[in-house]
């Protein structure tokens, strides 16, 4: 049953040294104010598992939390590259970064899988590419049916799984709308969910066929409102292309990263304080 | 409008837009694919049906998404479903008619490469890997390539086969027991190369206005072939022009850059 909480209480007591994690929003939701928490109470050893690596990752990855990313593209949407990333997998900085490589449809399939408890996704691709050859975890399977030979992945389960949402009630059952991305099947396939949300209200007025998590599915709901910035949540605030754009620059040296990381993400008590931060920030660089 | 009054990158998009039929339901990558999808849709193809990796089915966006995920993909689209869905219900169901794609490096059988620069394990640079494409390229029932043309893009031999295309040519993507045909077209700024009939090797069929065939060939890493009458891509119309430049007008506004001069 979800235990409605601070933050940090849930990071605390739900995200382990060496856990397999999995961060889901795909472009939309993304849970940044979860993710700084991980980076602030210095996890290390994580395996992390995302479609879209996103910023989010970059950050994780730069600051030493990750050993291993699963992952189907990797790149900063609509800007360019994830340079905290590459200089991982090019020069094992901060550490040597594992990676294991899918495509959309197989890591979406792979977490159907693991949401219905099953041991592998089945799917129709990669015949010709060159993936499974450094993928071992991408296989070909004939149909016991037809002969027809497909592409067999095993399902993820991640150890704990972190997702943003709209709304919750005071019971913590959750809503979410807008681009869905993975999150109910990332939620489903996980030992435990966080889930963070813009604000816990009387009653979620979901209609029908919402998408939503009752309450006895997640481990802990957590109102941080802002929460996905600067990623999206819809119905609340816009995607802040201007970060993504400036995140380029942060990121692109390993000096003006840790300088940041440390200015906003390990000097601020959370992410109310981490948004003041950038504000102050923001007005010094317009001076 | 006279010849060399748009640039290289506007014709490119304008003859990929070209492509894509009214009413053709589409997967569109982010980029130039969305450029030129949307730009079919504003001119010639008001039906078309955009699919983005996301969720969104039939979306409308008033401006290009940054990133494939945007809110405005999702405001006025027919419908919006998870990711999963997309790639198992309606992709891999066979709803997709064109899947529309960029690459970092493309080979004379239109096999492309999105995953690193050098040697996978030791790569001098990593690219952003797969996304959806491996999954497009298998399973939408014809797949359009629109990147620039150069010699470090056009390469004899990829660094890195991510998604299939003809593979070695002749029947070697049929024998891979595929659902899709394939790329049927790749536009580059210079031309517009399809494969051939018997052994799918790319062959340019339409030159851009003002370009030659030594220019196209200095771009290419491989000795590229004509088609025995290589046709004039047609001079970008004014209304597919003034859509376009209003188009990415409106989204250089809308992401906070400075609009194109």
């Amino acid at each position: 049953m979800a235990e409605i909480t601070s933050l940090q209480n849930a990071i605390r007591a739900h995200v382990r040294d060496g856990d397999t994690v999995a961060m889901e929003g795909f472009t939309h939701l993304i849970p940044f104010a979860a993710g700084h928490e991980v980076i602030r109470q210095h996890r290390r050893d994580l395996t992390l598992i995302r479609m879209t690596p996103d910023v989010i990752y970059d950050q994780l990855i730069g600051a030493g939390c990750a050993k291993k990313l699963i992952f189907s593209w990797g790149g900063n949407p609509g800007v360019g590259s994830l340079h905290r990333l590459r200089d991982a997998v090019e020069k094992d900085w901060p550490g040597p970064l594992e990676i294991q490589e899918h495509g959309h449809g197989d890591l979406s399939n792979a977490y159907v899988a693991g949401a219905a408890n099953l041991p592998f996704a089945v799917l129709r691709a990669y015949a010709g590419s060159e993936l499974p050859k450094h993928n071992k975890n991408i296989r070909f399977i004939q149909c016991p049916f037809t002969g027809e030979s497909l592409a067999a992945v095993p399902a993820i389960r991640p150890d704990v799984t972190v997702i943003h949402a709209q709304k919750a009630d005071r019971k913590g059952n959750v809503l979410l709308w807008g681009i869905l991305g993975v999150q109910k099947e990332a939620v489903l396939a996980a030992k435990r969910a966080i889930v963070t949300v813009e604000e816990i209200v009387d009653d979620l007025n979901a209609p029908p066929n919402a998408c939503v998590f009752p309450a006895w599915t997640l481990s802990a709901v957590c109102c941080v409102p802002g929460g996905a910035r600067p990623s999206y949540a819809h119905g609340y605030y816009d995607r802040d292309n201007r970060f993504y754009q400036a995140w380029d620059n942060i990121s692109r040296e390993r000096e003006t990263f840790l300088n940041w990381i440390k200015r906003h993400i390990l000097e601020t008590e959370d992410f109310a304080a981490f948004q003041a931060r950038l504000r102050e920030s923001a007005k010094e660089q317009l001076v | 409008m006279s010849i060399g009054n748009y640039t290289t990158t506007e014709i490119m998009t304008i003859a990929a837009s070209r492509l894509l039929k009214n009413g053709a339901v589409c997967f569109v990558g982010i980029g130039l694919p969305s450029a030129a999808a949307n730009l079919a849709r504003l001119t010639h193809a008001p039906d078309i049906v955009l699919i983005y990796e996301s969720g969104p089915i039939g979306a409308k966006p008033d401006v290009l998404p940054l990133s494939i995920g945007d809110g405005n993909l999702a405001e006025r689209a027919d419908t919006v479903v998870s990711t999963p869905e997309i790639f198992r219900y309606w992709l891999q169901g066979g709803r997709v008619d064109v899947g529309f794609l960029g690459a970092a490096q493309i080979d004379r059988f239109a096999n492309i490469n999105t995953t690193v620069i050098g040697d996978y394990k030791k790569p001098t640079t990593r690219l952003p890997g797969a996304g959806g494409a491996p999954e497009i390229a298998s399973c939408a029932k014809e797949v359009v390539l629109v990147l620039k043309q150069s010699a470090r893009a056009f390469v004899k031999k990829l660094d890195f086969l991510t998604s299939v295309g003809h593979l070695d040519g002749g029947d070697a993507r049929k024998k891979l027991g595929l659902p899709g045909k394939g790329p049927v077209a790749v536009v580059t700024d210079l031309c517009l190369m399809e494969p051939d009939s018997v052994t799918r090797e790319l062959t340019v069929t339409q030159l851009h206005p003002g370009v030659s065939r030594e220019q196209v060939q200095k771009a290419t890493g491989w000795e590229i072939r004509f088609a025995s009458s290589v046709q004039q891509t047609a001079v970008p119309a004014e209304d597919e022009l003034s859509v376009l430049r209003d188009l990415l007008h409106r989204t250089a506004i809308a992401h906070g850059q400075a609009p194109a001069a």
